[in-house]
């Protein structure tokens, strides 16, 4: 068989392509939780961070989501998955993609926790001082004026964070999970096909199709975001 | 109306304000001036507490806004303040930077924040800007947007910070003229500004402040005819 015959035979094998679409499907699953996720904890971390610490309540949470970004980012995301599967949910019949999208989750939310706090530290110190001079709270002014600058500057570098945890997620197979890369390596084996590169290309292009997407949606929401610039 | 005692604030060891006690009347239009450092801008910014005071009291129509205990959103709703560098929201039309405040701090209704705007946008001759956004407008324009939006809250004084300094020098009269209207409608107002032709006719009293005193203070008339102080003396020479 040529290249091009064992390529065209993964999408034409009914066994091959369920292999590879039950991969894929766990990698969009872990993908879209964890980005979830890591989203939602990111903006809570990045905001924590941001407040006033001049009221004594916000001090603790201040410190705890110091550490976290600190540790999350200062250690390696195998280790972190090994640590969530084989030990924080070492638990019998504990759904590992479950465990997957918590680990990916709290890793991407670190990194985002701070995208989002530079992008709120680049808005003009002004714009919060006439929010605050015109009478509106603290959370208001983050709320109406300060978040929309930022969210602008922010999309950027978020979208190439979700890229990033998108192709991380490649990693799962050494916690038993099937994936989609853990599906090209399973097809490659097959005695029948005996080549890693046909499904190795498709699972390639796979993550392209997906990367791609991503990189679109997200441009187009630059593009919206960005409209109030135009002269 | 605004009465300040031993004011005095410093950025860690550089002490910018130095025992400032003054009070400013009703009705008055007080002009601020002095060379750049003097401490001026930081006067007027801890008149609304964007500058938290390190020692001395302010007290706003009887209350004390520098306690710690005082509602400072509910004060700052009754003093409007203007920017050198205008502070509009880049991401809101005209319209909703004017009423944005005045909805949100449930002072209006929307409806009723939408004819407040229009009114005030008439009154600086820009309704026609009302959807437009701040990207596209000059720098007069949206220095006269920003005193309106300012204006839409209803305030009871309006605080100046070198409104025009950031201006080309052509657009400078169209903000003056606005100013000088409000200040015709008997507005407090209390204007930092190195505009002295404004200061000697608009002004009821001249505070000139350098080294973070006020130094030397009178009607601008005497002010600007028989200054006292030596460094006021040399200041006005190199300006006028």
């Amino acid at each position: 068989m040529t290249f091009f015959e064992k390529f065209t035979l993964i999408f034409t094998n009914a066994k091959y392509l369920d292999s590879m679409l039950t991969g894929l499907r766990m990698t969009f699953a872990i993908s879209v939780g964890a980005a979830a996720l890591g989203l939602v904890l990111g903006t809570i971390v990045a905001l924590v961070g941001l407040a006033s610490s001049k009221n004594p309540l916000i001090k603790l949470p201040k410190f705890i989501c110091a550490v976290y970004v600190t540790v999350v980012r200062g250690t390696p995301m195998a280790l972190q998955l090994f640590i969530m599967a084989f030990v924080v949910f070492a638990i019998r019949g504990f759904p590992l993609v479950v465990t997957a999208i918590i680990a990916f989750g709290i890793n991407s939310g670190a990194y985002v926790s701070e995208n989002i706090r530079g992008g709120i530290l680049s808005v003009d110190i002004g714009q919060t001082e006439a929010g605050r001079s015109l009478g509106l709270t603290a959370g208001m002014t983050m709320w109406y004026i300060v978040i929309p600058q930022a969210i602008k500057n922010v999309i950027p570098s978020i979208g190439n964070e979700l890229i990033a945890l998108i192709k991380e997620t490649s990693i799962v197979s050494m916690i038993g999970m099937y994936d989609l890369t853990a599906a090209a390596k399973n097809v490659g084996s097959g005695q029948n096909l005996a080549n890693y590169l046909a499904p190795m290309t498709v699972a390639a292009l796979f993550y392209l199709a997906i990367v791609y997407l991503l990189t679109f949606i997200i441009k187009k929401i630059e593009g919206r975001l960005r409209e109030s610039d135009r002269r | 109306m605004i009465d300040v005692k031993h004011l005095t604030k410093a950025f860690g060891k550089h002490v910018v304000l130095d025992d400032i006690s003054e009070h400013i009347y009703p009705g008055e239009k007080v002009v601020v001036i002095g060379p750049s450092g003097s401490g001026k801008s930081t006067f007027l910014r801890c008149l609304n507490l964007l500058e938290e005071p390190t020692k001395g009291t302010i007290t706003f129509q009887g209350q004390e806004i520098t306690d710690p205990k005082a509602d400072i959103n509910a004060i700052r709703r009754q003093m409007g303040m203007v920017f050198q560098h205008f502070n509009l929201f880049p991401n809101m039309t005209i319209r909703k930077n004017i009423t944005l405040a005045p909805v949100q701090t449930k002072l209006m209704k929307q409806e009723e924040a939408d004819e407040t705007a229009t009114a005030l946008l008439k009154r600086v001759d820009l309704l026609d800007k009302a959807d437009s956004y701040p990207a596209q407008l000059s720098g007069g324009q949206k220095q006269r947007i920003a005193i309106v939006r300012a204006l839409a809250m209803r305030p009871k004084v309006m605080l100046f910070d070198e409104p025009t300094s950031a201006l080309d020098p052509e657009m400078v009269g169209e903000v003056l003229d606005v100013m000088k209207e409000l200040a015709d409608e008997g507005m407090t107002m209390v204007v930092v500004t190195h505009e002295m032709g404004f200061a000697r006719e608009v002004g009821s009293r001249i505070l000139f402040m350098a080294g973070g005193h006020i130094l030397e203070q009178n009607e601008p008339h005497a002010f600007f005819a028989n200054p006292k102080e030596e460094r006021t003396k040399e200041f006005l020479s190199k300006v006028l």
